[in-house]
């Protein structure tokens, strides 16, 4: 019989603890088939984030180091100096990248530091239970937006690909999405050519990919993709900003 | 053939002698009066195989590249000086609670705040109680002469990779930026202890190494933290470091470290002249204290003085290892003042008075 589809071998046998409905279970899927797709998983290694994502190094079956909040583009450059021959990737969160660890990500960025960002923007802080993010959009009712996302009380939404785009030191930019199967399709080969771009030698490559946070919503899986289809992707469209694929 | 001399500030002695003693990448951000340091890596680390030179962003981006560094299983180095320590504790705090090796230099100056930029020994308590949150301590070297500066770097790497913990090495703004004749070590090859733990890529040869200070069952957590404080308990009884100077007939102990230490020596020389039985205790491990040979110069003297560049903060070291056996007094000068010969020797006078 053929075997049409199995665990990518950079994926451990720990079951993910992630809630149901939400999308990093399919995000670390993906990082892990590109992985072994192009065959580095000896050679790997990943910085795990502060937020949902805390317990991905015991999901990925390469090396792995859990950082500081925010702080994981800084250790990755440690790393990747360290030992310049291996490939470095960080998988961070919204609050991670785009709040507490803004310095670490544009300072990485903009040095064309030759690591690859995985950067899941669900527009929402989950593990500390549904508080506002950067990247959470105006009108958006979050834990410390109670009445809504103020543009004045609160500021406004950041856009992370459009940001770093604008620097030279930034080989690769490209925005996402993992909520139907033409999407995940298209994400695969984004987070799969950011590596490339890594292997290349080219520079920083980021892949911003738009996930979904069903429980801290406050809405049903399939309400949940519904509401980042008809919101998130408006306010952060999907699309390549940087870079060639 | 005679060994030869070079003249070098303390700064750039500890950079060199860092260099030699196997340091593959230096993470730093400038700040006075630290920053010598730095710029002698920059342009010797390009120059050296293998070497990484990297002027961060910030204090916390550049100690978490340490981590990074640390974690892939090289020898790493940052330097700093007081303000900027501050900001390293985040990071000093998971690299400790990662078991990771590295080196972090503090040339202090005056504080609180911005403070000042002349030198300074107000760091000793966040040097020795509190360079991270949690259940934390690092080993803490205080060298008091550029030749020292450089024999503690080479010990202070060897430390750190035996008890995978980091190493500090406390200076002040004086000893960063004088200058002294120095002999420097031959360049030792850094790869004495088999870093099997350290995050590099397994390789497709054994299983994923995960470098994590992050444990969510209390239980889990109590006992990795147990198992650390009995490698502190080892490093206490193996590496704890002090010099003892004329304390055996000694009524007067001085106990002060770094360049405080030396200048109480010149002190204690004019004491003698004068008939005063003077000598110094000299803590060169701040962290482990060097408690038992305070309890025993304890039983001979008649009375500690404590001298130091802040406002009594190793005082509270020397009470607690004297133990009520002998009047511990203080004298100190802070803000960048540095104490001179004379008033420490006043200091001497008026309490051999005392103690009569």
């Amino acid at each position: 019989m053929a075997v049409v589809f199995e665990k990518p071998h950079a994926l451990t046998d720990a079951p993910f603890h992630y809630c149901p409905g939400c999308t990093h279970g399919i995000i670390h899927r993906l990082v892990a088939e590109a992985i072994d797709e192009l065959g580095i998983e000896g050679d790997t290694i990943g910085v795990a984030p502060v937020g949902c994502a805390v317990f991905a190094y015991n999901y990925f079956n390469c090396d792995m180091i859990e950082a500081a909040h925010g702080r994981a583009p800084a250790v990755a450059t440690g790393v990747k100096r360290a030992r310049p021959d291996k490939t470095v990737f960080t998988y961070q969160g919204d609050g991670d990248l785009a709040a507490i660890g803004t310095a670490e990500t544009v300072h990485a960025a903009t040095r064309g530091e030759n690591i690859t960002v995985i950067f899941v923007n669900n527009a929402i802080y989950g593990m500390t239970g549904g508080q506002m993010a950067p990247t959470s959009l105006i009108g958006q009712v979050t834990a410390t937006t109670p009445y809504g996302r103020d543009a004045k009380a609160n500021g406004l939404p950041i856009r992370i690909c459009e940001m770093l785009s604008t620097l030279d030191g930034v080989a690769y930019a490209e925005r996402v999405s993992v909520d139907c199967v033409k999407n995940i399709l298209s994400a695969k080969k984004a987070i799969k050519h950011a590596f490339e771009c890594q292997l290349a030698g080219k520079g920083f490559s980021i892949v911003e990919v738009l996930s979904t946070c069903p429980t801290n919503w406050g809405l049903s899986p399939t309400e949940a993709l519904e509401w980042l289809r008809a919101n998130m992707m408006t306010q952060y469209p999907l699309g390549l900003f940087k870079g060639e694929r | 053939m005679a060994e030869q001399k070079v003249l070098m500030k303390g700064n750039e002695a500890i950079a060199e002698a860092a260099i030699r003693a196997g340091c593959k990448c230096f993470f730093g951000y400038p700040i006075t009066p630290q920053t010598e340091l730095a710029e002698y890596m920059a342009k010797r680390m390009p120059k050296t195989e293998g070497g990484v030179f990297l002027q961060a962003e910030s204090e916390v981006a550049a100690i978490n590249m340490v981590m990074g560094a640390a974690a892939a299983g090289v020898r790493v180095m940052t330097s700093s000086s007081s303000p900027g320590i501050s900001l390293k504790s985040e990071g000093i705090s998971y690299i400790i609670g990662c078991d990771l090796p590295c080196v972090i230099v503090n040339i202090q100056r005056g504080g609180p705040g911005l403070g000042g930029i002349q030198a300074a020994q107000s760091d000793y308590f966040q040097a020795t109680r509190a360079l991270g949150h949690g259940d934390s301590y690092a080993v803490v070297l205080a060298p008091s002469e550029i030749q020292e500066m450089v024999t503690l770097t080479a010990k202070a790497f060897d430390i750190a990779d035996k008890y995978r913990t980091p190493v500090m090495i406390l200076g002040d703004g004086a000893m960063g930026q004088m200058m002294e004749p120095v002999v420097l070590p031959e360049p030792s090859d850094a790869e004495k202890i088999e870093k099997t733990w350290a995050t590099s890529g397994h390789g497709n040869k054994r299983e994923h190494n995960v470098v994590n200070s992050l444990y969510i069952e209390p239980n889990v957590l109590e006992n990795i933290v147990k198992e650390r404080f009995e490698r502190y308990a080892t490093i206490k009884k193996e590496e704890t470091l002090y010099e003892e100077y004329m304390t055996e007939d000694a009524d007067i102990v001085i106990a002060a470290f770094g360049i405080t230490a030396r200048i109480a020596k010149n002190a204690i020389k004019a004491a003698r002249e004068q008939g005063i039985k003077a000598g110094l205790i000299r803590p060169i491990t701040l962290w482990p204290f060097p408690d038992e040979v305070f309890a025993k110069v304890a039983d001979t003297a008649k009375a500690f003085l404590c001298v130091e560049m802040n406002m009594g903060q190793m005082l509270e070291d020397v009470k607690l290892a004297v133990n009520g056996k002998k009047p511990v007094s203080f004298f100190g000068r802070t803000g960048g003042v540095v104490p001179t010969p004379r008033e420490i020797l006043a200091e001497i006078v008026k309490l051999s008075q005392e103690v009569k």
